[in-house]
Parts: structure tokens; sequence; C-alpha cells
């Protein structure tokens, strides 16, 4: 590999016993960051977006299993890591930013309190010298008069202010890869451009790996270098954002694009286009296609077979039975019915 | 012709506590804002958390007394109503079907339940009822028997979709209708959304913050900013020719999915001002890229040309200025 990869994950696959029997939310995917480079994981609720990063982080429930082939990150093994050893690279090497900053600030500490803890746990206990830290962070992420700041609470902060405060909080002992789930969904559409602005700029800055988690396509558009598109734990199609969204080639990334209305572009009152119906229960023996009961091209073929992901060249790839040629045609099809 | 829903110079005042023995602070939540929404239109409210659309919302469905100003139902002063009339002519779509419907009650009974406090018709025909209006907003006669937890969140939102119009009212009041929804079920929303107001000619005030969303359904924008409507145009006027710097820092900021395009720096600044202590002046003069000495010493007056209104110091006639 020429790039240098961070974190190397190979068929990772997340199992929860729940009453029904044996849920399989995460089914075998895939994927590497580079330093510096951008992956945006996209897809529905549901579709195992969260649970992945959680089991990155080692977070998951008690119940759960986590197997995975590879699982390296920084050329280490992490499948076997006790939780004491997990518990070292998280927030040190490895950082997470959640999407509701509302919730994820302790209402009762200060905002100072929280930022310092992070950084005299894992690197260095003195106080004076987290503290500076954190206000060179603090100004990093654009907030003014960061040192009164530090003695304020989360409930003074507005949202967008709070969200700065846990990418600050995520940097503090500047981790090689940040994990970022929806970090933008509960803000305001001002505020949502500065936030990744600002990761963009921080990400180039120190030279980190990110990993985006979201269901906004105008999102995964605008920073990601690399696109995966999920959907019911496993991944349909993959490679550089610019191919993907060019010539989209899993029937659901082709239905996904055509959903959302673009300013300009879609003729005002047209009729949106969907993808009927729902999700697919991933409880007990999966077998075949999961997206072919939502799927317009679906063949009785896809009933019993997957289909192995199809390789492009520039890495770009997508896990159906068709052909490249034939599912470039659907998706031209496609986007003329809803024209 | 007369609009189905009007506000006259309303304004809404909150009394907030500044804490213990220090008394409380006006808040202007709603500060003189009039809105047209004419028969068989949708109109859209855009503006940023904070700006009093919801405020807005709760005034026009007559949960909310305004402190001064008329809210007018077709022409006719709110006052000569009463809850339950206003009810019949107005229902709202909130943002989240998760939390707007009980969950302990089921699909039937919440639907029903319109029905239930008008006593309208024979109660013998209001099972046909329900299932005509399920029938319409696309769902299966058999939810009407579940409970909103066993539904998806779609599923959801056409349940409240369905309880908002089976007393057939002349407006829906939409906040945020599709924020909480999921891209492939918000499209289905908004479709069944524009084919109920064709089939039942209703008229939609669509608050929303997704500009994308807006610009499709729309057939008027007011853009909102600490209370005040800033700009007011028809939609292609307003998209194609945005004249408040606050409009064209919200277009600015609509991700659209193209990666050729980077993340687009809106210079807006972080800080949303306090709306206890607004800024003197024009109240969005402190995060405007063009900012000028009388922005911060004069409130600007609304300028109109044709029927595209601005509330700008730019747009000003030039004698004005001159003064």
């Amino acid at each position: 590999m020429s790039k240098d990869v961070i974190l190397d994950v190979r068929n990772l696959k997340v199992d929860i016993p729940v009453s029904a029997g044996m849920l399989h939310p995460v089914r075998g995917i895939s994927f590497s960051v580079a330093r510096g480079e951008t992956l945006c994981i996209v897809g529905e609720s549901g579709c195992g977006k969260s649970l992945t990063s959680l089991a990155l982080m080692g977070l998951l429930p008690k119940t759960a299993t986590r197997t995975a082939d590879k699982l390296d990150f920084l050329g280490q093994d992490i499948r076997d890591l006790k939780e004491r050893q997990m518990a070292a690279l998280r927030g040190v090497n490895m950082a997470m930013i959640f999407q509701e900053p509302m919730t994820s600030l302790n209402p009762a500490y200060t905002i100072g309190n929280q930022l310092i803890e992070v950084y005299r746990r894992h690197i260095d206990p003195g106080k004076a010298e987290a503290r500076e830290r954190a206000i060179f962070l603090l100004e990093k992420v654009g907030i003014s008069a960061a040192a009164s700041r530090l003695s304020q609470y989360p409930h003074q902060l507005s949202g967008g202010l709070r969200q700065r405060v846990m990418i600050a909080m995520a940097l503090m002992c500047g981790p090689d890869v940040i994990i970022a789930d929806e970090p933008t969904t509960a803000l305001d559409v001002t505020i949502q451009a500065q936030i990744l602005h600002l990761l963009a700029d921080l990400q180039k800055e120190f030279q980190m790996g990110m990993i985006l988690i979201t269901h906004d396509l105008g999102i995964v558009a605008r920073v990601a270098d690399k696109v995966q598109v999920m959907y019911a734990g496993s991944t349909v199609e993959e490679g550089p954002c610019q191919a993907v969204f060019d010539s989209p080639l899993h029937p659901y990334t082709s239905g996904l694009l055509r959903c959302i209305p673009v300013p300009g572009k879609t003729q005002r009152g047209s009729r949106l286009g969907s993808v009927p119906g729902i999700v697919p229960n991933l409880v007990g023996d999966l077998h075949g296609c999961m997206f072919r009961n939502r799927c317009d091209h679906a063949e009785a073929a896809c009933e019993a077979l997957a289909g192995d992901a199809t390789q492009l060249s520039d890495g770009h790839a997508f896990t159906c039975r068709m052909t490249p040629d034939e599912a470039a045609q659907a998706a031209r099809q496609t986007a003329r019915e809803v024209a | 012709m007369t609009a189905a829903l009007e506000t006259v110079d309303v304004s809404c005042v909150f009394q907030v506590n500044q804490g213990f023995m220090k008394g409380s602070k006006p808040l202007r939540a709603v500060n003189g804002v009039s809105l047209k929404i004419p028969k068989g239109q949708v109109v859209g409210l855009v503006g940023e958390s904070g700006c009093g659309k919801s405020t807005m919302a709760s005034i026009l469905l007559g949960l909310q007394e305004p402190t001064s100003g008329e809210v007018l139902y077709s022409g006719e002063s709110a006052g000569s109503f009463d809850g339950k009339d206003i009810a019949r002519r107005i229902q709202p779509i909130f943002q989240d079907p998760y939390s707007s419907l009980n969950p302990t009650k089921s699909i039937h009974s919440i639907v029903s339940l319109p029905l239930r406090i008008h006593n309208v018709g024979d109660p013998a025909d209001w099972d046909r009822k329900v299932y005509d209006i399920l029938d319409l907003v696309g769902l299966p006669r058999r939810v009407a028997q579940s409970y909103p937890s066993q539904l998806s969140g779609g599923q959801r939102q056409r349940v409240a979709i369905a309880r908002a119009l089976i007393m057939r009212p002349e407006v829906v009041i939409c906040d945020e209708p599709t924020s909480a929804l999921d891209v492939s079920v918000q499209s289905q929303i908004l479709n069944l959304l524009q084919d109920l107001r064709q089939e039942l000619g209703l008229t939609y005030l669509l608050i929303s913050h997704n500009l994308a969303v807006v610009e499709h359904m729309a057939d008027r924008v007011a853009v909102m900013y600490l209370g005040r409507i800033v700009e007011e145009a028809d939609a292609d006027t307003l998209f194609r020719d945005p004249r408040h710097p606050y409009t064209k820092a919200l277009l600015g900021s609509v991700l659209t999915p193209d990666p050729s395009l980077g993340v687009p720096d809106t210079h807006l600044g972080t800080v949303f001002p306090n709306p206890i202590d607004p800024p003197l002046g024009c109240s969005f003069h402190p995060r405007c890229s063009a900012c000028m000495d009388i922005c911060s010493a004069q409130t600007p007056m609304p300028v109109t040309e044709g029927d595209h209104m601005t509330e700008c110091h730019l747009y000003a006639p030039q004698e004005a200025v001159a003064v």
C-alpha cells in the first residue's frame, strides 16, 4: 500500500442475540483509512453505520460479539485487546464525535473540567499544561475568549458551540483517527457548513484519518475522499467520491440520489424518486441480496445469490448480480423515469 | 382575494426570568410579522433555530396568544373563533413522529380523536372515515389496530398526516415535516404532501431549515431572522435573485450532492445573537459581510419591489440613505 494506512478493517461482523434469534446488524464490511483521508459511511437508519463505529471503538453493548478477519490500527491487531489496553487507545489514538452535543457533554461539569480530564488521564497529569492545550484547541475550533469559556457549563453554550467543544475534546490527545457519527445532524444549516469546514481544516492540519458517518448525501459529496454506501449491514457500493456520485451503479445508491431535491436541477413540484419499502429484518439466517425486495431490477437470481463485489478500476466497487454495463444502464433508465 | 391565513403586524413577547431577584426581561420572539398565506398555495418559512418560526406556528394554530397584532382566518379576525373552530380550519404536522403520537393509543384511536372531539357526523361512520383517510395517506388498513411503537418513522409521519387531515382542514402547518426522517422516506412524505395538496386543495405553511425541500415545495418563501421577516418573494425570484445577505448565506450553505464543490464558507460567524438583547439597528449586522455604518445605527425599513420584499439597508431608496 502506497498510502499511510492507519486503520484497516476486513470482514467486520457484529452479532447481537435478541429474543427472536441472532441479529446481524453488521455483516462483513471492509474498509481502510489513510492519514489525511476522509471516508464517509452513508446509509439509512438501521443499516449498521453507528454499530460499525462503536465496534471500532470497542464500545459495543456487552451482549454483542464482534468478529473480523483483520482489525489493524496503527499496524497493531486490536481484535483481542483487553478493555484496559483498548481504553488506552480510545481518546488518545482514536477519538469519537457523537451526534448530539446536547447529551454527550456532562451538564454537571464545566467545559474546562471535561476537556482537561481527558488529557490529564491519558497524557500528562499536570494541570497547567492540560489547561494550556485546552485553550489552544478551543481557539483552534473558533471559540472566542477561550480562557473564560473553560469555566462555563454546557447549558451556557449554543448547539454549534457545544459541537465545537466536542471537537476540541476529541482533539485533546492528538488522535490519529477521528470517528464522527452524524456530527452535524442536530445543527442548523449555516452552523453545519461551518462545522464541516472546521473538521476538514483540522484534519488537514493534524493529518488525521477521518470516518464520517452520515445519512446526508450532500455532506458526503462535499467532504468525502472515499464513500462507502451501506445497506442492511453490508457494503453495497464503495469507491472514490467523484466516481460514486458521477456514475452510481448499485440500484440503492442511484435510488437514494434520486430522492433528494437539488435546487436548480429538480423541477419544482415534480415527483421525487423514492426507494419503496422498508429495511429488512436482520434476525436469523440471511441469504441472497438484502435489497431485492425494494429493487426495481430484482430477478429470481437475487433470491439465492448475494453477488460478489464487482471491482472496477480506481477502487470503485459494487455488490450486485448485474454487470457494470447493465447497472449503469439501469441507473440511467431510472433517472429518466423520474425526469 | 382574501388569504386563507394572514397575520397583521403580529408580535409575541415573552418575559424571561433573569434569575433570583434580577427581575425579567422581554424576549421578542416574533416582532411585527405580517405574512399572507393565499389559499391553495405553499408558503415556505425558513430561518435558523431560535428565529421565531415555531412561535409563529403556535400563534397561527391559536395555541399562543400574540402580544399585539392580529391573526385573520379567511379575512375574519381570530377573536371571533374559539379554539375548536380554529382547529377545524388549521392542523399541524410536527417534526418528530416519535414524540407527536401518544404511545399508549392505537392508531385508530389517534386518527379518530379529532372526530370524537368535534363530534361530527354519525359515530357509526367514524370507522369508515378512519379507513378512508388511511387509504389516502397510503397506509394499509391493518395498522389501525397497531400502536405507534410498531410502526417505522415514515409510517408514523403518515399517521400524523392522517390525523391532521381527517377533519379536512383548509390549512396545514408543517413544522419541519421531514427533518427527522431518512432521505428515502423524506421523498415519499414530500410526494404524499404534494399529492394531497392537489387532491384536497390544501394550503400549506412549510416551516423548514432545509432550503432544498422548501425550494422544491413552496410557491412563496419568507426568510425569518430574529423575529422579523427579512425577505419575502415568490420562490422563483427568491432562489434566482436572493437579495438579503442572510438569504444569500442560507442559500450558500445548502449542500447539494456535487462532489466537485467543497464545503461552502458562509462567513456568518458562530454567534447567533442573544434574542433577549438583540443588536441595535439591523439585527443581522454583526454577522453580515456587507455591513455598513448605517446598519448598526438604524433599523432598516422594508423595501418592496414588485412583490419582492427585502428589509436591508443595501436596498433602501437613495433619498432615505441621504437623510
